[in-house]
């Protein structure tokens, strides 16, 4: 299929991050276009009038949003490096660790990382429930596709990744070699790969912009009271 | 687990419309299985074991295999049992219908848990969202039969079970689908000619009672 692929994204997403590792994985040839989220293009306005967000894979002039949708079009489309076993049951499975990865790890994380006080105290037992319950699930392979990376690995960049720059922003450890080796290990595994490698953000840059956001969010807290 | 090596389970709970997706899919591929009532209040020791992250219904269990999630579970029927298939055979028609599923969950569903939990300024917020969000789908539905087009399919599957709230969103949300989405309105009766569909839902007058009961159970009001 030589039909154009594109990638609307920004550079800070973990989940535009999602996509560029899915192509690299499959060896797809994509051009990547940087959106101003200040000022989103009338073309992605476009492409993704329902939730005018990044990212937007566009295959043939044809848009498809939010990533892990994405990644499963990614999947259907180029059948080399299945991100997915074959097998109904395991797939079920594996699609149930990337939507817990989705939908409970990385937003209660996110939120504690910007939280304070007793509800950063709480959203931070959560989050580290959250990371034991992964690292069960993980104990024994080197990825969580087994092998090779999955669908559940591509998922969970953010906690490979941007948990990092983010730990350093907020001042707090939630996740580190002490607490979840497993983990720890895996994301080391991920984050070296090549597939991975090409698509990860600089993280001294990466760093500054997250601390801006953290001195923006003070300056209008600080304002307010 | 203490089931049938082989054959279908479901733990579900009667007005979960999470759960109504996985019998509409399971009835629409003429699956037989044993239907679990759990009490949600008491949840018995094989659901705790058959889905132990989010201990929550429904749960499919097949051939001993539990399958959480509805939406997941769903697929897995599709995938298992090849018969009527509900997800299209194109990958980017298979895409748009996992994009509107997700829709219904992310947003209509997130939206009604705003709308009875609330009051005053946010309530009011919630229901724009909700007629917004409602909106978007009578959008997408368009003149078409089904979400699915000319066959019912994974969207229809995905968001019928929430045609038996619509009394409910209105009443709490003081607004009127059909006045807002005649279409979807239209679309929600043609599926109740589905005996899948029909079978399936309860009555939305019995929905909105157990809202009213659940309201009084968590001193919301």
């Amino acid at each position: 299929m030589a039909e154009e692929v594109k990638v609307f994204g920004h550079w800070t997403s973990p989940f535009s991050c999602r996509v560029g590792i899915a192509l690299r994985l499959k060896g797809v040839p994509y051009e990547y276009i940087e959106e101003d989220l200040s000022n989103k293009s009338s073309l992605l306005l476009e492409y993704n009038p329902v939730h005018k967000k990044v990212p937007v894979l566009v295959h043939g002039g044809r848009p498809i949003a939010e990533s892990l949708v994405v990644l499963e079009y990614i999947e259907e489309t180029w059948r080399g490096n299945p991100m997915l076993p074959q097998d109904p049951h395991r797939r079920a499975m594996a699609r149930f660790w990337t939507k817990f990865v989705d939908e409970k790890c990385m937003p209660i994380m996110w939120k504690s990382l910007w939280s304070e006080g007793e509800m950063q105290q709480k959203l931070m037992e959560e989050t580290n429930e959250n990371l034991s319950i992964l690292e069960r699930e993980l104990d024994g392979k080197k990825f969580f596709g087994g092998n090779s990376i999955g669908l559940v690995d591509i998922a969970a960049n953010f906690l490979s990744y941007w948990t990092e720059v983010l730990q350093e922003v907020a001042g707090i450890s939630l996740f580190n070699v002490e607490k979840h080796p497993i983990l720890f290990k895996w994301a080391n595994e991920f984050m070296s790969s090549d597939a991975v490698k090409e698509c990860l953000p600089p993280k001294d840059e990466l760093l500054s912009h997250f601390q801006a956001m953290k001195e923006a969010m003070s300056a209008t807290k600080a304002r307010q009271n | 687990m203490a089931t049938a090596a082989k054959g279908v389970v479901l733990l579900d709970f009667w007005v979960s419309p999470f759960g109504q997706r996985c019998r509409i899919a399971l009835a629409e591929k003429g699956v037989e299985y044993e239907y679990k009532e759990e009490n949600l209040w008491d949840k018995s020791p094989l659901l705790l074991k058959a889905n132990p992250v989010h201990k929550k219904i429904p749960v499919l269990i097949h051939e001993g295999n539990p399958i959480c999630e509805s939406l997941l579970i769903v697929q897995y029927i599709d995938e298992v049992w090849s018969n009527n298939p509900l997800l299209p055979s194109d990958p980017y028609e298979r895409a748009q219908a996992r994009f509107w599923a997700d829709f219904v969950d992310k947003k209509v569903s997130e939206c009604w848990t705003r709308l009875w939990k609330v009051k005053g300024e946010a309530q009011e917020e919630a229901r724009k969202d909700m007629i917004e969000d409602l909106k978007l789908l009578e959008g997408e539905l368009g003149d078409k039969q089904y979400f699915g087009g000319e066959t019912f399919g994974f969207v229809d599957v995905a968001f019928v079970p929430l045609s038996a709230w619509f009394y409910t969103f209105e009443t709490c949300g003081n607004f009127s689908v059909e006045k807002e989405c005649p279409k979807l309105v239209a679309w929600a009766k043609r599926c109740m000619e589905r005996e899948s569909v029909s079978k399936s839902l309860h009555d939305p007058h019995k929905v909105y009672e157990y809202v009213c009961q659940l309201k009084k159970k968590l001193g919301v009001d």
